[in-house]
């Protein structure tokens, strides 16, 4: 009967952590969620102000500013629609006019994006996915190995 | 000639592993017979065959045969002979054939060394090993083939990527892969066990030398990639949280638990379906591992090539696998007999508590790391989930790992465990706690790192008192179990420190730099002095002179290269360690200036104590090597 009683116990014990790492995860999850918009879709419903997003596509071609204290300023597009995006952190040694680009910030004002980070793609074979999703919707897409 | 003969290795390889399969199945259930015989040959041969096809494929790359596809994809005339090595398995095909030669090397190690007493479960799983084999063969040859022909032959290759020339990042993968591949090995006697209807104990003896080594060369292999990361990258992180360092952390975790639960099994028969099941799980998610890696289907720094098809290769034979081997497991638990039953606070207990731990955490990063696939079926194209996630859902249940650690070794088994010399004892650690918590919080940590920092010292303090009592007093017969169990913790407690002071590092600083202007960093001016060329034999580079003042006097020479084959820049960030943590310099783009002056981008941070996560994963994988040879010698001495 002892050995039976400490089981229950240990079971409720289990029970009781598994269900706070549900909580946990799902708490968690709320917040840690980043939502992947291309230059078409905040054209057609931008995401709220201050809200934590990415971005991607193209990085335009003729449309980088690196001015001379550091950061840069260029646009994002699919071919459909163009962000503005401006960020003073230090570019990727990837980032590249016409290559893809993944950049994580948020809208301050409506018309520009400020980026904290800006990821280039890793190399010639690979492609984010959201990023190749984006450029099909927006038929700039050049097939799998357009190199 | 020389692919040909590859292929016709790889294909030999395969049929080898069927034969290797088949008689291994045949032997099992007999005395030793002919069919054993025929099956530990076959897997010897199918051994000898894929080490020949991997050195082919070197040779195919020292000699720059641009004819075969991998090797044209992946070399360069001008590449130094190193890399061009490396190469071989720096890509998705020539790592498949890493991959398959390991595995088929584990398949041959089982024939020669598992079990030499109980020759009827040795042969099943030589048997089970071969049917891994076969699938993971059949893949290399007819999806990734390394030795495919190209119609039109380039006149140079495109190079390997040039953040992959570099010497972690060419020992990184066969280390990791030596993890993940080990696992099969516990897998395969799990899986024999079940169907051979052995109890849990004799399984749980069988797997634990193969899941120690396995689990030690995991460690090594993440611990090389996070070393690589946090130089080569040039970010100044060492864990990001990517699908595929997840990849590798949850067959990480569960294979820790395993180990533990082995012990349990082998010493009171407790936990024999649990550890069975592990052993299961753990090369399963290895197996997930390599499908997140070679599919592309999650965005990730790692991303080989997006290529759905392999992906749905694999993802078929992980279902196999791991379909297979929980089916068997949910047929054939019965036969693997109940423990002895334990109290709450014995050693069974804590092991319990510690696999809980550990399989929740693995929980929660598979959860995370599937979430966007899981939202993207649902319609939710997009999304990812920040590193937050998983730092917030880890956190909580990796402290109550380090508060329960040190009680354990003071427990006996299956008896009742606290007394009252225990509490005295554990009252020193809980000052030792106290302590690391006010260095923490002098250092400046945040209320979250000063919690753990207090963990880590009673960790610490209690694995001190482990080895003074159980070395000093008692006189613990097994010193290899003794030093392996107190290495891997310290180990454990070092990283949870390490990563304590990681995150007390203040942001870097980023300022654009003319030749003569000088930038602070956490007490340190760093001076740009000069920036000259410094060309390798593949690649361009400017390399800057940063002169050091501050605490040190020192000079930092960062490179800046500009790879002209595949047209790729990357940096080469140079560091000064020292005792008090690593000052981290990278050199960015030059920009030009209104009047005409070129100024660089210099990046600089102090990271505080890193090399405290380098210790504590060697330690790590130290402690498992050792538990492993005691292991082996225990169970030679044994026979």
């Amino acid at each position: 009967m002892r050995a039976r009683s400490q089981r229950m116990i240990m079971v409720a014990i289990a029970a009781l952590v598994l269900i706070g790492a549900i909580g946990l995860a799902l708490i968690a999850m709320r917040d840690a969620v980043i939502l992947f918009y291309s230059p078409t879709e905040i054209a057609d419903a931008p995401p709220a102000l201050g809200e934590r997003i990415r971005i991607g596509g193209l990085v335009e071609e003729g449309s980088v500013v690196r001015p001379a204290d550091g950061g840069a300023d260029f646009r994002v597009t699919d071919g459909v629609g163009t962000i503005h995006v401006t960020y003073d952190g230090s570019l990727p040694d990837l980032f590249r006019e016409g290559q893809g680009v993944v950049a994580e910030g948020a809208f301050h004002s409506p018309d520009t994006f400020t980026a904290t980070t800006v990821l280039a793609k890793h190399d010639e074979t690979y492609m984010p996915p959201e990023v190749a999703e984006a450029l099909r919707e927006g038929d700039v897409w050049q097939g799998e190995s357009d190199e | 000639m020389i692919a040909e003969l590859g292929r016709f290795l790889l294909a030999l390889a395969l049929a080898l592993s069927v034969l290797q399969m088949m008689g291994g199945w045949r032997a099992s259930g007999a005395t030793a017979t002919l069919a054993g015989k025929v099956s530990a040959n076959a897997a010897y041969a199918a051994l000898v065959s894929v080490v020949i096809a991997f050195a082919l494929l070197i040779v195919l790359f020292l000699q720059s045969d641009f004819s075969v596809a991998y090797v044209a994809g992946h070399s360069h005339v001008d590449k130094p002979l190193f890399y061009k090595i490396a190469a071989a398995w720096g890509g998705h095909e020539g790592s498949m054939l890493l991959w398959c030669s390991l595995l088929v090397g584990v398949g041959a190690a089982l024939a020669k060394f598992a079990l030499n007493h109980d020759v009827s479960l040795k042969f099943r799983a030589v048997s089970i090993q071969g049917g891994l084999q076969i699938l993971f063969l059949a893949f290399a040859a007819f999806t990734s083939n390394p030795f495919d022909r190209l119609v039109d032959i380039p006149v140079q290759g495109a190079d390997l990527n040039p953040i992959l020339q570099d010497p972690a990042l060419a020992i990184h993968p066969p280390t990791l892969y030596i993890g993940y591949v080990g696992l099969s090995a516990a897998f395969s006697l799990a899986v024999a066990g079940l169907i051979e209807g052995r109890g849990g104990a004799a399984i749980a003896a069988a797997l634990r030398p193969w899941a120690l080594f396995a689990w030690s060369a995991l460690t090594g292999g993440i611990a090389l990639g996070a070393w690589w990361a946090y130089y080569e990258l040039g970010w100044g992180g060492w864990w990001f949280w990517d699908p595929v360092e997840n990849a590798s952390f949850m067959p990480w975790l569960i294979a820790a638990a395993l180990i533990h639960s082995a012990i349990a099994t082998e010493k009171s028969g407790n936990f024999a379906g649990w550890t069975c099941f592990l052993a299961i799980m753990a090369f399963s998610l290895s197996t997930l591992g390599a499908f997140l890696v070679r599919s592309g289907v999650l965005t990730s720094v790692h991303a080989f090539a997006l290529d759905p098809e392999r992906g749905l290769w694999i993802l078929a034979i992980m279902t196999i696998i791991a379909g297979g081997g929980l089916a068997l497991f949910a047929l054939r638990s019965g036969k693997l007999g109940s423990g002895s039953g334990f109290s709450l606070s014995s050693r069974e207990a804590f092991i319990g508590a510690n696999n809980l731990l550990l399989v929740t955490v693995a929980g929660t990063v598979l959860f995370g790391t599937l979430y966007p696939l899981i939202s993207g079926a649902l319609g939710d194209t997009g999304i990812s989930v920040g590193a937050a996630y998983f730092n917030f859902t880890a956190a909580p249940f990796l402290a109550a790992l380090l508060i329960l650690l040190p009680l354990a070794p003071f427990l006996p088994w299956r008896k009742q465990g606290f007394n009252r010399r225990l509490a005295m004892r554990s009252a020193v650690w809980i000052l030792a706690g106290v302590l690391a918590g006010i260095w923490a919080l002098i250092l400046g940590a945040t209320p979250i790192a000063v919690g753990a920092a207090a963990f880590a010292g009673w960790t610490l303090a209690g694995i001190a008192a482990d080895v003074w009592h159980h070395r000093v007093i008692v006189g613990m017969a097994s010193r290899f179990s003794l030093a392996g169990r107190v290495l891997a913790h310290a180990g454990v407690a070092a990283i949870a420190l390490g990563a304590v002071a990681d995150s007390t590092g203040r942001p870097e600083t980023v300022r654009a730099l003319a030749v003569g202007e000088t930038l602070e960093a956490n007490g340190f001016m760093l001076t740009l002095d000069a920036v000259q060329r410094a060309d390798g034999p593949n690649y361009l580079a400017d390399e800057a002179r940063i002169g050091v003042t501050g605490r040190s006097l020192t000079e930092l020479r960062p490179q800046r290269r500009f790879y002209t084959a595949g047209e790729t820049t990357t940096r080469e960030v140079a560091i000064r360690s020292g005792v008090g943590g690593d000052l981290y310099v990278s050199l960015g783009e030059p920009r030009t200036r209104d009047d005409g002056v070129i100024a660089y981008e210099v990046r600089a941070s102090f990271n505080p104590m890193v090399w405290l996560l380098g210790l504590g994963a060697m330690l790590i994988a130290l402690g498992g090597l050792t538990a492993f040879v005691g292991n082996v010698a225990a169970a030679r001495r044994r026979q």
